[in-house]
């Protein structure tokens, strides 16, 4: 599933060779990460051209809001932080094998009871011991959502894929009821929790209104990534998502590991909730559910589990998603359309990444 | 499409089937295959032989559109082909049957073989499997298109696949280690059947590492060493040889001068370790019941002392498996005591048995003995994960990794390009000594090998058998599981007889052991 990483070089006989080659191929890594982005332009230039939308206003609307006025930079960095979390859940379960499809219940279900606790807790606490409390609950209430496919997984051998998802359908409706019923803001019409003083969230960063959550999320995709490459703890989370009948062989206790797996990739997700919360919207509306995780899992993806590269593709997913946000506003072009580009994206990566494999099954061969 | 395959099988009636002309494969710093030049014949089953590595899989993926030569070509009925893909060469006639079967397990044999055909059309499953029992029949074989994959032998599979394989129109097989799992009956069984499909005018290419199969049911070798095609024997040749002479030329192109080496694998008996009756044994195995679906365990009583190999002989699925994997701890135990050293070890987990000075050298090496992605250096250390020096707390030392790796590279005589590349690129016998340089370490008290050799070629084979000796000779444990007795009558002190699931006797390896072992193993005197 992923390249492993070689511990010693090869020896430096052809060394002139392979530098010619590396040359080669960083041009081809070129290609195929910029290629298809190029490809998405064109595709939804044509797209929006038949809406009656110039393409280079809209873009250029994007792009400017997203990532040249400091609002836009700002907003677009402040969403960062929930979906580096989440990038950060995805790749430790993947790596491990292990397919946690339910982020997005375990996100709002995290989401939900800091926003129930982070007010209350504000009251008798300092701020700072409230954000580390309510951190810690947002983990805790994803972790706890995943248990239930994670026994079944580990102990039953019951497909984690059904198990997850399901669990996301009934995480969601549960986040909905605990809103209207029993977190409900008494003092608004709107069913939603009561809302945490901005003074109250997690500190911005320097002058700006950027949240220090984005730090929180670069800071777990960098951990993740160190972790599961580096240490004997993730060598063996990789062993058993690599070769399970191996893991059982080399002692490993497998059944563990995995409940283990799933606690921390569901705690991640659920982290991702918290930050939300503490770092932009500081209360959950009952019909707010923005069910990042599977936009995410492409993206994970196509980075090959690499936490640097996620952490590019994130940003990119985070400008457009900005942009269009206000593009929706000013061009009249649908919200939606920033799925319809990604989604073109994201198929045109894949078929970059095919055509990268042909060439390396080529080139092995 | 059908244009081809009639062109394949209106051939020249004396002309080669398939010949492969000039034909060499480069890989990254490898010349697999270098300039080979080789006729097929229709009639004949021409046996490939080679070592590990010498460039066989090579050629045969070539022959089966999975692999395209670097030069020269290949010429299906004196006519030059671009095999570009599987499915041109099956066009072309030309169908392989592998070591490990290719068929659906779910699915009814009938099923299986329309599996390759028009997807909207609904399968005639009775006139396929009239078909099927037709085209058995004509080569000789009875089989049950009705049964079920999943319930049949390895053996019955196989020959499955070689009638979808005739079914298919081919007119030329390749059988690439076919024997190689099969029980001793299964493979004659093969063996007869390819010497009937060569005598209807078919072109058979048989690869094996047994040369015993090699020189029965061969009419033409050709043998093949690093990438170069080194020589064979013509039919006329063949037949004017007796089955020794054949082998011991067989061994000398294969091998070259290293032909006195390679005989030892026919003297049996090596001089015997003494083994003081009187001394404590190092792994004493007491009423052990093992549950299983297929074969449960019950009734092992054995005692190893320092110094000792107990064999365990039997044919494969008897009940071997379940054994040496509850032994390690893979596998619960129902009833019974192990004792390591004294020490209770049935209820301890597989990492705790393993510190106790327990190894299990397990056959299944691709599937459970390496992760194949993983880098030879982490592989070597797969059951040490997080012991100093290799990590300290909890953090990876590349360096002592690395040192590790090349010390036991070069100490057991493991070829790889490096210490970083996957384990899964190694040839078989090179896995093998990887999963040997990690099951036998200084702390080791008691082996488990289950078929140290099975699938290897000759020299690796001798290899593990040496570490086998050595790691006696070094006052071990040995537990030899094998189902080839000659390698238990070259190795073992005792031997043991296991058939479904129970000890049925032991005996001490002496000048009857062949004898009483083979009648144990076939049930006289029960």
């Amino acid at each position: 599933m992923t390249s492993e990483m070689a511990i010693a070089p090869d020896s430096g006989e052809n060394e002139r060779k392979s530098r010619l080659n590396m040359r080669d191929d960083r041009l081809h890594f070129l290609i195929i990460t910029i290629g298809p982005v190029l490809a998405t332009l064109v595709i939804a230039s044509f797209i929006l051209m038949a809406m009656g939308v110039s393409p280079l206003d809209y873009y250029g609307y994007i792009f400017q809001r997203g990532m040249l006025s400091p609002s836009g930079v700002q907003a677009t960095l402040t969403r960062m932080g929930p979906l580096l979390l989440i990038a950060a859940s995805l790749i430790v379960c993947f790596r491990a094998g292990i397919w946690n499809l339910g982020g997005d219940a375990q996100f709002i279900l995290g989401a939900v009871f800091v926003a129930a606790a982070g007010p209350e807790l504000v009251a008798i606490l300092p701020v700072w011991l409230m954000l580390l409390l309510c951190l810690s609950i947002g983990a805790a209430a994803g972790a706890v959502w995943s248990l239930v496919p994670a026994f079944l997984r580990a102990y039953q051998g019951i497909n984690e894929i059904i198990t997850t998802m399901m669990m996301t359908f009934l995480g969601g409706s549960l986040a909905n009821v605990l809103v209207k019923l029993v977190f409900l803001d008494p003092e608004t019409t709107v069913p939603q929790t009561r809302t945490l003083a901005v003074s109250d969230r997690l500190p911005r960063l320097f002058d700006t209104t950027v949240s220090s959550g984005v730090l929180l999320g670069l800071a777990a995709v960098l951990i993740v990534h160190f972790t599961m490459n580096r240490t004997a703890f993730g060598l063996r989370l990789r062993i058993v998502g690599a070769n399970a009948k191996a893991a059982v062989h080399a002692g490993l206790p497998v059944a563990t590991l995995t409940v283990i797996v799933f606690s921390l990739s569901a705690g991640l997700a659920g982290l991702a909730g918290a930050v939300a919360v503490l770092g932009q919207t500081g209360n959950v509306r009952a019909d707010w559910n923005p069910a990042y995780t599977l936009t995410i899992v492409p993206l994970v993806f196509l980075a090959r589990f690499n936490g640097f590269a996620t952490i590019a593709f994130v940003f990119l997913f985070s400008v457009l998603s900005i942009g269009s946000e206000s593009a929706a506003r000013r061009l009249g072009v649908p919200n939606y359309f920033t799925l319809v580009t990604m989604a073109t994206l994201l198929i045109l990566m894949a078929v970059a990444e095919m055509i990268d494999q042909r060439r390396r099954k080529r080139k092995e061969v | 499409m059908a244009g081809t395959s009639a062109a394949a099988t209106a051939l020249d009636p004396n002309g080669p089937l398939v010949s492969v002309r000039n034909v060499s494969k480069r890989f990254p710093g490898i010349l697999a295959n270098d300039r080979i030049t080789i006729d097929f014949w229709p009639g004949e089953v021409h046996v490939l032989l080679g070592e590990n590595g010498a460039g066989k899989s090579t050629l045969v993926s070539m022959l089966t559109g999975f692999l395209q030569p670097s030069e020269g070509q290949i010429e299906v009925a004196g006519v030059p082909q671009d095999l570009a893909s599987p499915q041109r060469a099956l066009d072309l006639g030309i169908g392989a049957v592998y070591q490990h079967s290719m068929l659906a397990p779910t699915l009814t044999l009938a099923e299986n073989v329309s599996l390759g055909r028009s997807w909207w059309r609904r399968p005639d499953r009775r006139g396929i499997a009239d078909e099927m029992r037709k085209t058995a029949a004509s080569v000789g074989i009875t089989i049950r298109p009705e049964a079920l994959t999943s319930a049949l032998s390895l053996g019955e599979r196989q020959q499955a696949e070689i009638v979808r394989a005739l079914m298919r129109g081919s007119r030329f097989l390749i059988l690439d280690e076919a024997t190689a799992m099969l029980t001793p009956k299964d493979a004659e069984k093969l063996g007869n059947l390819m010497r009937r499909l060569a005598q209807d005018g078919r072109g058979v290419v048989f690869i094996t590492h047994k040369l015993n199969e090699a020189v029965s049911y061969g009419d033409r070798i050709s043998v093949l060493r690093q990438g170069k095609q080194v020589g064979g024997l013509t039919p006329e040749r063949l037949r004017a040889m007796d089955k020794d002479e054949a082998r011991d030329e067989i061994v000398r192109l294969m091998f070259g001068a290293r032909t006195a080496s390679s005989e030892m694998t026919k003297v049996a008996s090596a001089p015997r370790r003494r083994i003081d009756g009187t001394e404590k044994p190092i792994l004493e195995i007491l009423a052990l019941e093992v549950d299983d679906d297929a074969t449960p365990v019950s009734g092992i009583d054995v005692k190893i002392r320092p110094g000792e190999i107990v064999g365990i002989a039997g044919i494969d699925g008897n009940g071997q498996v379940q054994l040496a994997e509850a032994l390690a701890g893979q596998r619960p135990v129902r009833d019974g005591r192990i004792y390591l050293d004294g020490v209770p070890i049935e209820d301890k987990s597989i990492g705790a048995r393993r510190n106790l000075g327990l190894s299990y050298v397990t056959d299944d090496r691709l599937g459970e003995g390496i992760v194949g992605t993983f880098p030879v250096s982490l592989n070597l250390l797969l059951k040490q994960i997080g012991d100093t020096p290799f990590w300290k707390h909890g953090l990876e030392q590349p360096l002592e990794i690395a040192r590790n790796a090349e010390e036991k590279v070069s100490a057991f005589d493991i070829r790889t390009p490096g210490i970083g590349t996957p384990a899964g690129k190694l040839s078989g016998g090179n896995i093998q000594k990887l999963l040997l340089a990690r099951e036998l370490g200084e702390k080791t008290r008691a082996v488990i090998f289950a078929k140290p050799t099975y699938g290897l070629d000759l020299q690796n084979i001798e290899a593990s058998r040496n570490r086998i000796r050595e790691a006696a000779d070094a006052r071990k444990a040995v537990l030899l599981i094998s189902t080839e007795l000659d390698e238990l009558l070259e190795l073992s002190d005792r031997i043991a007889v296991m058939s479904q699931g129970r000890i049925v006797g032991i005996v001490d390896n002496n000048e009857t052991a062949r004898q009483r072992v083979g009648e144990l193993m076939s049930g006289v005197g029960e």
